[in-house]
Formats: structure tokens, sequence, C-alpha cells
């Protein structure tokens, strides 16, 4: 087309111009600048937050005199296994000698009831405050929720000494019953929030069934929950492993949870440091949160998003 | 009032000085309402005037304030909705996802322990009624919104009631559905001849569906008469205006006196209004309302009676009718008329207003004279 | 007629009521540990309880005491640096990140992964791998002495003066993805026709982040500002496992200082003054988020 030609608004410069110039798919190059820099900044967010995994994992499978010649970031010479069998089996707290296995042990007889005996409470909460209200309901969801920022340290003398009290203080039981109090306003929130979001007609038409409290409860909202379910599973499972603090006020050294006796472990003064032991041990400790986080993926982001967005 | 109200024993449903308040907000307001045995009765109103509310109360499922309900002459005020001897049909169908259709029929039947034989036999009865035996075994979820719509109202149908509640049942369905799904609802009504209690927004459902339809605004029932009745003789300027598609035509002027007989002024132009019918005097200068239904205007033609002139100014061709915007005296009309008259922007064209249709309202009130 | 006043009105404490028996563990824990555990706190940091709590009042005698301990004021100090950086840290990079995820790039499922990972993770397990990291001996020090800058100095965990900053990179690590999370499904939440009218208009992106998107979301911002502060008042395992409160108490924070003198030093009455400050501490920024949350409005 002449480039000279001017404005003129003949047909065939209409068409021509409308043929000339870009068209189709604009070439996309793959190492735009723009690719680059994301990408690039991406990249090394992943290393910043991978690179304590790797550490870990490297020092556990290296001898303690390569770890003592070398760098953490090198990996190991020679593959050992022994600071994982050591860290599970012979790891000493105090006079104790026989490993984290016995923290593994424990948390596992804390955790499982735990979520069990939280959830089941939560769940029947959540279902009350959405869909049957009663006068005063939201006054104690309120003191709930608020009581979910209140500092753990201003309650837990008082439940010292209701748990002597009643007899369960060191016990695992009054450990559950600590894990399902401090879990029922994020869980409540979960659900109260998931059964507000199913249709209220529903429950309706069960009322005008004749189903009651419980039997919509069985029998039409538990079929319909069962993502969240999971999500609040999720969440509670890899919480209540996760804890520290209420397994050291509230556990006596043999039943002490897994996080308590690695701690005990790794920051014990008495003896030679085993590094290669120490993040064994520390691994071991983390390994059932990752299982369940990298299971369950999305899930558990579903999971946090839905108690902190909604919340 | 006497706590004794006598109730008519023909009532099937009967509603006695209902209020609900939820904390400042009143949503009913000290409502009276009679449900005839066997009627089809349609609320209608826009959404917020409280009709979804009051089948609510009716159903049980929201406590009134103040107020009685009787069903079938007993007082269910604050009974549970099972006891009720009501049947529910919800706009969003409220199927229970997780079960088939047969076990969604039946969820009530098992929950109130029937023996085993005789919930399958009104299941089957429902699903030969609605003829949705080819779907008992599937999932809501593998369902057309009009038959999940179906099933909805089987629910209803199991349960052997003598008063079925819709709630906007047609809402959710498109067009088509809708239209086919509410001559079917006619049907079984015609056939079960239970009294029907249907609240929906739509003017077309209340008018083609309802025995009476009860208008509501702002929690208070503005008129309960035939569609007919409503239709024609709206009793006030709202009923008048929701009525209609396109709108009723309002001209704001006076009432004055020529020759002894009443006429309609409204910017310098007259109407005569002979053969509207009024039990009141009008008073030659009252303000009033004339309203004029674009229907009830006689375009050209072989037109009788007193004629105007205006001009056209929009033409709106909607296949069997053709609606034209006119400019006459100051105020913006539509006028319909068949599909096959077509008029140009700026035709001239001659109006006969036919005054037995129409209607006036007071300018204070909106009541009609 | 007043409907009361009605025959037949079944008694109103009996309506609902197998929701009312469901609901007794959440009133308790309402009631008796949430509302009745803090008021016997806050009660009992008003007396001279030492070894076992008793009611002998001594007005603010333990808050006197309290802010003249040079260890309290360390723990405060730590709290506010630890708090104020936190806060802007994982505000920043959460969002960074989150805006970077929203590009629509590919491999977006990993990334979130790999943020997101060291949540799931304990703060004991956390502070143990970083006190392995920040190990002067081995750790990120050795490795760049080793690489030829001899005189590189980065011990955090052994230099009173910067042990806090050590925390506060082990803290970042872990929460840091929890917060790109919740932004990005902020981000993910505001309607795709905004970004197209600002294309259309022309407006740059940087700018249309700055000005449209950011100030869009709002709630996310708050609701993340409130998780992000109750975590920091509380952060206790994570200086118990990376420094134990060292060197010396240059890492000491409140929540592991009321834990000393409730379960060791045996001054109940310290233990619970301290504890009613991080309670107050709590209150100044909960307490406007609640009214505008709960109060401003009805929730559904």
């Amino acid at each position: 087309m002449d480039k000279t030609l001017t404005m003129a608004p003949s047909v065939t410069s209409a068409t021509s111009r409308l043929e000339a110039g870009p068209q189709g798919k604009r070439p996309r190059k793959v190492l735009s600048s723009r690719n680059i820099i994301v990408y690039g900044l991406l990249g090394l967010a992943a290393l910043y937050y991978l690179l304590p995994l790797y550490v870990m994992v490297v020092t556990s499978l290296k001898g303690m005199p390569e770890i003592r010649l070398g760098n953490i970031f090198s990996p190991p010479m020679e593959i050992t296994f022994e600071p994982w069998v050591k860290a599970w089996a012979e790891a000493c707290t105090g006079l104790n000698c026989d490993g984290l296995s016995r923290g593994f042990w424990n948390s596992v007889r804390i955790t499982i009831p735990s979520v069990i005996v939280s959830i089941a409470i939560a769940s029947v909460n959540g279902y009350a405050l959405a869909n049957w209200r009663f006068k005063g309901s939201e006054v104690f969801f309120t003191i709930l929720i608020v009581g979910a920022f209140i500092p753990y340290q201003v309650m837990i003398y008082p439940i010292v000494i209701v748990l002597r009290e009643m007899g369960l203080y060191g016990t695992i039981y009054g450990l559950i019953l600590v894990h399902s109090i401090f879990g029922m306003p994020i869980q409540t929130l979960l659900f109260r929030n998931y059964f507000v979001s199913l249709p209220e007609e529903l429950f309706k038409a069960a009322r005008i069934d004749g189903a009651g409290f419980w039997q919509i409860y069985f029998r039409i909202m538990l079929p319909m929950s069962l993502p969240i379910f999971v999500v609040s599973m999720i969440l509670q499972t890899t919480g209540i492993w996760n804890d520290f603090l209420f397994g050291v006020v509230f556990t006596r050294p043999d039943t002490y949870p897994m996080t308590v006796q690695l701690n005990n472990i790794v920051n014990s003064v008495q003896g030679v440091k085993e590094y290669n032991v120490n993040m064994a041990a520390t691994l071991l400790t983390g390994a059932v949160p990752l299982i369940v986080y990298f299971i369950s993926g999305r899930l558990f982001v579903r999971g946090i998003a839905a108690g902190a967005v909604k919340g | 009032m006497n706590a004794n109200v006598s109730i008519n024993k023909s009532n099937s449903v009967s509603i006695r000085e209902l209020s609900l308040s939820f904390g400042s907000v009143t949503v009913l307001e000290n409502l009276n309402l009679d449900i005839r045995d066997g009627e089809f009765l349609v609320l209608l109103g826009s959404s917020g005037c409280g009709k979804s509310t009051l089948l609510n109360c009716i159903a049980g499922l929201l406590e009134p304030t103040e107020g009685q309900i009787f069903i079938k002459d007993k007082n269910v005020t604050w009974e549970e909705p099972k006891d009720r001897g009501i049947g529910m049909v919800f706009q969003s169908y409220a199927l229970y996802p997780q079960m088939t259709v047969e076990k969604n029929l039946s969820f009530g039947l098992r929950v109130a322990k029937l023996p085993k034989d005789e919930i399958d036999r009104r299941v089957a009865r429902a699903a030969g009624i609605l003829q949705i035996e080819p779907l008992l075994k599937r999932k809501p979820a593998e369902l057309s919104g009009g038959q999940r719509q179906r099933v909805a109202i089987g629910r209803a149908l199991v349960r052997d009631v003598d008063v079925f509640l819709f709630d906007e049942p047609l809402s959710n369905l498109d067009a088509k559905l809708r239209s086919e799904l509410r001559v079917e609802i006619k049907r079984l009504h015609q056939s079960l001849k239970n009294t029907m209690i249907y609240v929906t927004h739509d003017q077309i459902e209340a008018l083609t569906l309802a025995d009476r339809i009860a208008i509501m605004k702002s929690g208070v029932i503005q008129q309960l008469d035939d569609p007919q009745t409503i239709y024609n003789r709206p009793r006030n300027k709202f009923v008048a205006g929701f009525i209609g598609s396109p709108s009723m035509n309002f001209l704001k002027g006076e009432l004055a006196d020529e020759g002894g007989k009443p006429v309609f002024k409204t910017n310098g132009v007259t109407f005569s209004l002979a053969g509207y019918e009024t039990s009141q005097p009008l008073t030659a200068g009252r303000k009033v309302t004339l309203g004029v239904r674009p229907e009830h205007i006689q375009v050209d033609g072989d037109i009788a009676g007193e004629v105007h002139e205006a001009v056209v100014e929009i033409e709106e061709p909607m296949g069997a009718d053709n609606l034209l915007w006119l400019k006459y005296a100051g105020h913006t009309m539509s006028v319909r008329i068949g599909g096959a008259r077509r008029y140009a922007p700026g035709t001239k064209v001659r109006l006969a207003f036919d005054m037995t249709l129409a209607s006036l309202f007071d300018a204070e009130t909106e009541d009609r004279i | 007629m007043a409907a009361h006043s009605q025959p037949g009105r079944p008694n109103q404490l009996f309506r609902n009521l197998n929701s009312k028996i469901a609901s007794i563990p959440m009133i308790l824990t309402a009631v008796v540990i949430f509302l009745g555990g803090t008021i016997w706190t806050v009660t009992y940091s008003f007396t001279n309880s030492k070894l076992l709590p008793r009611l002998n009042f001594v007005g603010f005698e333990q808050y006197e005491r309290l802010w003249d301990t040079p260890r309290w004021i360390v723990s405060i100090q730590n709290l506010a640096t630890y708090g104020c950086l936190s806060l802007i840290f994982s505000l920043t990079i959460g969002f960074l990140l989150a805006a970077l995820m929203d590009q629509k790039i590919r491999f977006e499922n990993t990334f979130r992964t790999i943020f997101l990972y060291p949540f799931a993770l304990s703060f004991i397990v956390t502070g143990l791998v970083w006190q392995w990291l920040l190990n002067p001996e081995f750790g990120v020090q050795s490795v760049v002495r080793s690489l030829g800058w001899t005189s590189f100095t980065f011990d955090p965990l052994y230099n009173s003066d910067i042990v806090i900053y050590g925390i506060l990179l082990a803290a970042l690590w872990q929460g840091t993805g929890l917060v790109m999370c919740l932004m990005l499904a902020g981000l993910r939440g505001i309607d795709e026709d905004i970004w197209k009218a600002a294309r259309v208009d022309g407006i740059p992106m940087w700018k249309t982040y700055l000005f449209i998107v950011i100030p869009m979301m709002r709630p996310v911002f708050v609701t993340t500002l409130v998780l992000i502060t109750s975590g920091i008042v509380r952060v206790y395992d994570l200086v118990v496992a990376q420094t134990s409160g060292g060197p010396g108490i240059a890492s000491d924070v409140p929540a592991k200082y009321v834990y000393d003198y409730m379960f060791f030093a045996q001054n109940l009455g310290q233990g619970f003054a301290a504890s009613s400050m991080m309670l107050l501490a709590i209150a100044i920024v909960i307490i406007p988020w609640a009214y505008l949350e709960f109060g401003g409005r009805k929730r559904g």
C-alpha cells in the first residue's frame, strides 16, 4: 500500500488498510522481560522457602565428621541413615533414651481423639448456630470468637485448676479436653459459615418433612458436608500435632507429645551436639503435618482461606 | 379482641391479626386473611413486601410476634411445621442432594415411621400423577430444572395434606418451562382440589392461576379479589400500577362539571366520564388521577364515543401486539393495538378511551373513586 | 390481645431444646473458660499469689514490679520490634508474592505448595531448623566465610543486639505463605472487569494495584492484620526452640515471661499481671476490629 496515500475515503484504500498491519494472533515471546522478572522473583522466593527443608534432609543424611568438615549446603558424600535410627529409637531426653518414638506415639494418642472430639463438638455447634438459633446463641458465639484472640497464657492457669479439680491434670484426657476447647472457636466458625452457605430452603423442607434437630443433622447436613469435615480434619490434625505450649503445660514427661520431646532432645545441654540426629528428629516431627499438607493440597489452602477470610 | 374468633367452617386457612417484626423492622402488620377450602390463592407483590414471610408463618417456619393461624379450624400458631397438615414447594426446589428422587419423596414418611407398603403406595401415586416414575432412581443433580420442580411438588404430594404452599416455585425456571409448569400446576389443582397458597412476584402467574389474588405491599394486603376484579377494578393506584404490563396510563387532573355531566380535565383537555361506574359523587374541583390501561384505548378505525387526537412517538412491535407510545396533552401514554397495524413515528392518530374500564383515583389517598 | 397471654404457647425455655443441649459445650467454653478464666486471671493479678493463688489483694503492686523488671522491659521491646517488622514484612512480602502469583503464571500450584509448606510445620520445627541454619560454626556464616569472605559475620542467635531479627527471619519463613494465600484469595475475589476497565483506560498495572486493587482489598488486609497480630502477641514456641530466650534474656518475649513466672519462678501474681498486660495489648487491636466487624452491621 502506498504510504503517501492520504486518508482518501475510497473503498480500495479502506480495504487495503484493513488487510495491512498487525493481524491474527499476537506473537508472544516466551522470554519477555516481564516473564523473566515474574519467574525470576518467584524462583528466588521458592529457593528461600525450600532451602531449610533441603538443609534439613542433607544434614540428617550425613555423619558427624562430615558435618564438622563441610558446609551445610553440600550434599552428603556418604549417605547414612544412622541419624534417623538414632533419632527414632535412641536419642535421650533426660534419663530416657528411647528416642522420639515415645513422643510420636504420645502425639498419635493425643491427636486422634482430640481431632474427633473437637470436630464433633464444633460441627454440632456450627449447625445449631446456623440453623437453630436461640436467644443468646449469637452472644455465646461472639464470646467464643473474641476468645480465640485472648492469649492462651491468660487462660492457662484457670484451666490447670479446673483440670486438677477434675483429676485430669497431667493426663492425656486433660490435654484432649484442652485441644477441644481451644480448637472450638475456629472450628465452630468454619462449620457455621459452611452450614449458613447451604440453601436455607433445604433445612425448611426437612422441617416440613418432620425431621428434628438430630435427624436433620445426621441425615441431611452431614452427607452434604464431607468437604468441610475433611478441611477441618486437616486443620485440626496439623494444629494439634504441632502444639507445644499445651503439651508442655498439661502433660507429664512420660506423656509429652512429640514437639515437646523434640525440643528437649535438641536443646538439651548435656552431651555432644549431634546435629545430624537433631535434624533427623526435626524432620520426623515435621513429617506428619507435611504429609497431611502434601496429600491434601488445595483443601488445606481452602481451609485456611475459609477460616480466615470469611471470619 | 375476643380470643374465640368464630371461624367460618368453609375456611381452610385463617389468619387473625398476624404481626411479625424482626427487632424494629415490622414485616407483617395486623394481617387478616381467610382462604376458602379448595381455593387457589396467590400472594402477589414485589420483593420485600412480606409475601414469603407470610407463607413461612403459615408453614410454621417463622414464629409470628402476634396473632393466630388456623388450618382446618385448628389453631396451629405454635404447632411444628410437620403437624400443620401442609406441604411446601420451594423456589430452589430444596431437594436433598444425596438422596435419590424416591428417597427424597419418601423422606418425610420415613421420618414419620409410616409402614413400608404405605410409603411405597404414596410415592407411586405421586410419581404417577406427576409422571416422574422413570426418574425415581436418579439423584437430583441428574435432573433438569423442570424435573426437579416436579419432584419438589411430589414431595408435597406424598404428605397427603390439605394445604399446599408454593414459594415462587417457577422463578428459577426459564420462560418456556415456566409456562409449561404453570399449566401443570393448574391442572394439578383442578384434579386434587386442595387448598393452594402460592407466592409469586409474577403477575402473569398470579392472573392465570389464582381463584383470588392478594396483592401485598409493605406487609399489608392492598386488595384481595378475583383476578378479573383486580384487573378492572383496582382498589387503589398501587394495585392498578402493579398489575398490567405495560403499566396503566395515569393522567393527573381534576374533576369538573360540563353541562351537568361530570368530566375529567387535564392540561386543557376534557374527557367525558360517561359510562364510569362509581358510588361516590364526582364533585367538581376534586383532584384526581385518571387511569386507563393501554388495551382500553381504541385507535383509529371504527371508534365510538369521544375522540381525541395524538401523535405517535415510538412504535414497539411485539409480534402479536404492537405498542404505541403517544404524546397527548403533555402526557406520555402507551396504547396496545393489534400486531398487524403499523404506525410510523409522527403519525397522527385518533383515540377513544373506554371509560367503563377506566379508574379514577383520589389524588390524596390514591384510592379508587 | 397480647400474644403471650394465649393458651398453649410452649415454654420458651423448652423451645429449640435440642439446640440448647447441643450448645452446652460451646456455652461452657465461652462462659467458663474464655470469660471466666480471663476474669479469674485478671482478678488474681491484683493479689500477691506466690506458689498458690490466694485472694490477698495488693492493688497494682504486681504491675509496678512488672514494669520495674528489666526482663519484662526487654521482652516488651522485643515484642514491639518483632511485631512491627513482622507486620510490615509479612504484609509486603505476602502481597508481592500474591501479585506475582496472580500474573496467570504456569506452575502456580507448585509455587503455592512451596510457599505454604512451612506453615504446616510447627514453630518448634521451624525454630530448630533456623537454629541450625544460623549456627555460626556450620551455618550460613561459615559457608560464606569458606567462600573467601573471611570477615563475614552473621550470627544473630549469638548476638544479643540482633537476636530478635534471627527469630523474625524464621517467623517470616513460616508465616508469609499464609499471608500470600489470603492475599491471593483477595486478589482473585476482585471482579475481572475492574482489570479490563483499567486496561481500556490505559492505567499502568502498578497504579491499578496501588490505587484500585489494594483499596478494594481492605477487608482482606484487615483480617490478615488481625490474624498476624494475634499470632505475634502469642509468639512463644519459636523463641523457646530457636534460642530459649537467649543469649541471656536477650530474646525473651512476654509469653515466655508469663510461662516462666507461673510454672518455674513460682510467682503466680507476676505471671497473672504479665498475662493481663498481654490481654490488654490484644484488646487494643481486637476491640476496634470486632466493633467494625460485628457491631456495625447485622451479620447473617
